[in-house]
């Protein structure tokens, strides 16, 4: 019995590491759901692009390099020369901030005060314009991203835990790493959205547009600071993600994994996207681990719309929705 | 606040001149129909008249904020200070001195009322010390709002946020406060609190203002000069006494007449009068 509990200590450790990028990914949404009242369906893919555009400025490649060939017959394909990951991970940033830029200019400017639901219908057409740009500018292949961080089982947890209990825990360096990073980044977030000044005017926004408009608050620089916060965001999770997996086109749909995330916690709330994700993670990974051998197993790719539709049914606006505030 | 009491020697200049404009929404509501008027320097001027006569429009035609509600000012011209208006974004309004206190108060509802002060300092330059001081003294004729300075906005009562959204406009240091309907859903005693702090606000700080209000009883109390508008167009104007004793205005807008307080039923539009006079 004490072995069955320490296995299951062992997954739910490991389900709480797969919960870290499942809430990094929903927090990109919970950012721009909150300052804009849209439901940015192109969450995925921008963490696709972003870790396409990070592992391509690293490798030096030529962005584009298959249509000026194919334009110009050169054979051009890379610079020849490898950026180091701290600068092109700056680099990426400032393509994020163009790219949110972008959207703002030549999307959602046009679209003041429309429905949400054409809002949405912008960004999945976003989502697919930005999936090609991405396959154009860095090419289809399977890459390897590799920005430094610690990789494999970590030894010190794998000795100090089979010395104390006869078991040794296998935890992933990359999943540790990737927690404190997330750790750092949800504090260095509610820091700048509590206590600066354009924090403050994120979270007007997020309240009342008309109000914040008439306060003199540019909603269309804040909608360009959201979103480039919400492609920093998707940034971290495609490292993340890219780490671990290697940098390919299924990395996009990540993004349907953060939508049960966001049932559960709730679409307007930073702690929601966290703790959402963290039961998420841990609870298909003990799901797996419990009930899986009896139903034969397979059960990660389902259980967590299951877990999500139970939630819709009996509370609606996730764990941790926006009390709306109604006088009388 | 300080600059636009310096400038208030005469009292008669014009600050915002509203010339003819024209108002549609959404390429096809013509919901203004040549409206034009003046605000002088150092003044209340009141905009006056029923629901859907324009009032809101045309304060929000003046601070700009008519773009994000699909509107357009089609003909005339606003000018503010002899500059023109159009083209300007709300932000540049605020920074210009000119800014609006919505109708409903719309306070931002999560963020304390300390903190919905704050964002009224958004467009400021001018330093934390400044800001703090201004702070200090939005306290100083709302003092309800230091006790409640903690409190979640949207907890607070209808007065207190009425009190926090024209504080939140103090804190740009405007020279024109565009003030829409403040005594909407309130108790006549807040009313008359409130508009109190307005008059305050004028005479000690040399804000104008600019009020739309339904209450015309009230409102030609404290204004200086008004306008009543009707359907879209002004349909008389002049000095708030004037108004005040004005028999029509009496009847149609004040209630009562020769004969006494009228019903509802036999209150009848100004405009519709006039034609049937003329």
């Amino acid at each position: 019995m004490p072995e069955q509990f320490l296995f299951a200590t062992e997954v739910v450790l490991n389900g709480l590491m797969a919960g870290v990028l499942y809430a990094l990914v929903a927090l990109g949404f919970v950012l721009i759901y909150k300052a804009s009242g849209i439901f940015n369906y192109a969450q995925g893919v921008m963490a696709l692009f972003a870790a396409l555009t990070l592992v391509g400025i690293m490798d030096g490649q030529v962005p584009f390099s298959h249509l000026i060939n194919a334009i110009f017959g050169t054979e051009i394909h890379h610079f020849g020369w490898h950026v180091p990951a701290l600068l092109a991970i700056l680099l990426t940033i400032g393509v994020m901030v163009v790219l949110a830029w972008a959207v703002q200019r030549f999307i959602f400017r046009h679209l003041v005060n429309q429905e949400p639901i054409l809002l949405f219908m912008a960004t999945i057409g976003l989502a697919y314009f930005l999936e090609g740009v991405g396959d154009l500018m860095w090419g289809s292949d399977i890459k390897k991203l590799d920005v430094g961080l610690p990789q494999g089982i970590n030894d010190w947890i794998d000795v100090t835990t089979f010395e104390a209990f006869g078991y040794g825990f296998f935890i992933d360096n990359l999943d540790i790493s990737a927690t404190i990073v997330a750790i750092i980044l949800v504090g260095a977030l509610i820091a700048f959205s509590q206590y600066t000044k354009q924090g403050r005017a994120l979270r007007a926004v997020a309240d009342d547009h008309q109000a914040a408009l008439s306060v003199g608050i540019s909603l269309n620089f804040i909608w360009i600071l959201v979103w480039s916060i919400a492609g920093f965001v998707a940034l971290v999770a495609g490292i993340m993600w890219g780490a671990k997996s290697g940098v390919q086109f299924s990395l996009s749909l990540i993004a349907l994994k953060a939508l049960p995330v966001l049932m559960l916690g709730g679409f307007t709330s930073i702690p929601g996207a966290i703790v959402g994700g963290l039961i998420i993670g841990v609870g298909e990974k003990l799901f797996e681990f419990l009930i899986g051998p009896m139903v034969g197993g397979a059960t990660e790719n389902w259980f967590a719309y299951v877990l999500a539709l139970i939630f819709l049914v009996f509370r609606p606006q996730g764990l941790f929705g926006e009390k709306i505030i109604e006088r009388v | 606040m300080e600059a636009a009491v310096t400038q208030n020697q005469d009292p008669a200049k014009t600050l915002l001149e509203v010339n003819n404009i024209e108002v549609i929404y959404n390429h096809v509501i013509l919901v203004l129909k040549g409206v034009s008027l003046k605000v002088a320097e150092g003044g209340i001027t009141a905009l006056l008249g029923g629901n859907g006569a324009g009032k809101t429009t045309t304060l929000k035609a003046v601070s700009n904020l008519l773009h994000s509600e699909r509107g357009e000012v089609t003909k005339g011209s606003i000018s503010y200070r002899g500059d023109a208006v159009a083209g300007l974004d709300p932000a540049d309004m605020v920074k210009r001195g000119v800014i609006q206190v919505m109708e409903g108060r719309h306070c931002f509802e999560h963020l304390t009322v300390e903190e919905n002060l704050m964002t009224g300092a958004y467009t400021r330059g001018d330093g934390r010390g400044a800001v703090a001081a201004d702070l200090e003294k939005v306290y100083t004729y709302f003092p309800r709002l230091k006790e409640r300075r903690t409190s979640q906005a949207g907890y607070t009562s209808g007065g207190e946020q009425q009190m926090c959204a024209i504080g939140r406009a103090l804190m740009s240091r405007p020279e024109t406060i565009l003030l829409d309907e403040p005594s909407m859903g309130l108790a006549p005693q807040l009313v008359e609190e409130i508009f109190g702090i307005v008059r305050d606000l004028n005479e000690k700080e040399g804000v104008s203002f600019l009020l739309a209000e339904q209450n015309t009883n009230v409102a030609l109390r404290f204004a200086h000069y008004g306008y009543i508008l009707e359907s879209g167009r002004v349909v008389m104007d002049g000095p708030a006494a004037e108004l005040r004793e004005n028999p029509d205005v009496k009847e149609f807008y004040l209630g009562v007449s020769e004969e006494g307080r009228k019903s509802f039923r036999d209150v009848r539009s100004y405009r519709r009068r006039k034609r049937w006079l003329s």
